[in-house]
């Protein structure tokens, strides 16, 4: 018997699959394809106080084994997540860690502090957002402000939070360190590079916001090489992700450092990748005689 | 109805014109579920690059046979690949997807552009008997191949091209005045934006029902990504790919 559960902060998943924010909608999008009891965790789509409309204008290009996105965060708001979705996502034996955003300091604690409600297992807090103005991205490259964005989740949060890091950053390593300072209780990454397309037809950017984030396999090696910095200096767990299409993908994670992986852009290709993936380590740990998922974790022979 | 994942199998991919090819797929499962305005999302290839599936929308299902037609334009590095799909290649198919046309109507109006005229192939043969009248527009004649589809089945087909190569010159706009003179209960409408913003407007002042097929890039196909939402005229937004990508004209925001 192999075993994959996996506890990350106090939060118990069956296997170290997740589904990575903005990939999965709130996960029911998916239960024609998949038992979203079989998953490690549901991370559910970027949520802010209010409901958001996004971006304007053209909101996804394809690019090179990859595609950009500047959907600009858009989601019905918490209140209608908390009355309407939560409680049909409680159906599933699968914690629920929700995606949060804020304006400001305050709305991120304001919304922390809303979203202490049964049925929520975690807070991952979007400090890296690159497609809205204001939030986001600002908090999440200045390592003061992500740290301060994560005390003020922390002060009005009962749940472990989870910080996830932007790699639109000189020193990653720097910006874990900050967040792990002031009591995040894991951080996630990679959120995704900013990236431009143009069309060379019109002369004009392909995406209405000009610039998006960058995800899928195009972006792999970067995010393997984040993971690996950030797992090797700090001591709360590490959810890795970034352009993590199949089983192969995710054990490299793993052996950088990762604790648990998230599987993003490859649900858009493979709605069923996530139940692959976790089938596919458990094979990989049966066939090298390894009794327990986090006998790889780390375990990259440097 | 749930949605699908199937491997489907190349029938046959023929040339229609110098770009347009028709493919033709076996995938039993999709064929005997899906409806008119529906759209199946195709993984051509298994490499990383291209990335994404390809949605295209159902011209013909054959609930008998399990086959189903779907014609494409060869524009980018995705239909290029599907162009060179050969009678027993296997694709990865997801579907059927999004909500399809309300067939509602005794009397019916189908107005198709370009590309935009294949899922009214599958909506003719499905309204079939009832007397349908259609029109067709393109640039020019080279466009027009789509008599073939329509001619049993419909009791009128008007022709519009852009260069008056065929039919009417001009475009499908010009021809509706006259048209909907004639009782009709019900239009039909895929193509480009404006042409459906502006048949939407007419049907309107017509006091027709009017359904709209919108296209907009999307990456997920099935709700869970967000790139192809739209404001809808209640204020809410609605996504293309699951709320559509048919809607009643007054739902869209144009």
């Amino acid at each position: 018997m192999v075993n994959t559960a996996v506890d990350i902060a106090g939060i118990r998943m069956k296997n170290p699959v997740m589904t990575a924010s903005g990939t999965f909608g709130s996960g029911l999008e998916f239960s024609d394809f998949l038992d979203l009891g079989q998953l490690g965790a549901i991370v559910v789509k970027g949520m802010t106080l209010e409901p958001c409309s996004g971006n304007k204008g053209r909101r996804m290009a394809e690019t090179a084994a990859g595609m950009l996105n500047c959907i600009g965060l858009e989601n019905p708001g918490a209140d209608e997540f908390i009355n309407k979705t939560l409680p049909k996502l409680a159906e599933f034996d699968t914690p629920v860690i929700v995606n949060i955003a804020g304006k400001t300091i305050e709305e991120y604690g304001e919304l922390a502090g809303r979203l202490n409600v049964a049925g929520v297992a975690g807070l991952e807090v979007n400090i890296s957002c690159p497609n809205v103005k204001q939030g986001g991205i600002v908090f999440g490259t200045d390592p003061a402000c992500a740290a301060s964005v994560i005390s003020e989740v922390k002060k009005a949060s009962k749940l472990p939070v989870i910080a996830k890091l932007s790699p639109n950053v000189t020193n990653i390593v720097e910006m874990a360190q900050a967040v792990e300072a002031v009591g995040a209780d894991a951080v996630s990454l990679i959120n995704t590079l900013l990236g431009m397309a143009i069309d060379i037809k019109t002369c004009k950017p392909v995406l209405g916001n000009i610039v998006g984030g960058l995800s899928g396999p195009a972006v792999k090696p970067v995010a393997l090489r984040m993971v690996w910095q950030v797992a090797s200096a700090v001591k709360v767990p590490v959810i890795g992700m970034g352009g993590i299409m199949c089983a192969d993908d995710a054990i490299e994670f793993l052996l950088a450092g990762a604790s648990a992986v998230a599987v993003g852009t490859a649900n858009f290709v493979n709605p069923r990748a996530t139940i692959q993936i976790a089938q596919g380590i458990e094979e990989y740990l049966s066939e090298r005689g390894l009794t327990d998922v986090k006998q790889l974790v780390g375990m990259v022979n440097n | 109805m749930p949605k699908i994942v199937e491997i489907a199998t190349v029938i046959d991919n023929i040339r229609i014109t110098d770009d347009v090819k028709k493919l033709v797929l076996s995938s039993p499962k999709i064929a005997t579920q899906a409806r008119p305005g529906q759209f199946i999302h195709l993984k051509i290839g298994g490499s990383y690059d291209p990335l994404l599936r390809r949605p295209l929308s159902i011209a013909e299902a054959n609930s008998d046979k399990g086959t189903l037609g779907i014609y494409y334009r060869v524009v980018g590095r995705g239909t290029e690949l599907m162009a060179q799909l050969k009678s027993g290649d296997m694709v990865d198919n997801v579907g059927p997807l999004g909500q399809g046309f309300d067939l509602n109507c005794k009397r019916p109006l189908l107005i198709g552009g370009g590309m935009g005229i294949a899922p009214l192939v599958f909506l003719t043969q499905e309204l079939c008997p009832r007397p349908i009248e259609v029109v067709l527009a393109g640039r020019t004649n080279q466009e027009m191949f789509w008599q073939d589809c329509f001619a049993r089945s419909c009791q009128d087909v008007h022709i519009t091209t852009d260069d008056g190569s065929l039919g009417f010159k001009g475009n499908a706009l010009a021809v509706l005045p006259n048209l909907l003179d004639k009782k009709f209960d019900m239009i039909y409408v895929c193509g480009p934006k404006p042409m459906m913003s502006g048949v939407a407007k007419l049907a309107s002042r017509a006091g027709i029902p009017c359904q709209v097929s919108l296209e907009e890039h999307m990456a997920c196909g099935i709700g869970a990504c967000l790139s192809c939402t739209c404001a809808a005229g209640d204020g809410t937004r609605k996504k293309i790919c699951t709320d559509g990508p048919v809607f009643w004209a007054e739902e869209v925001v144009w």
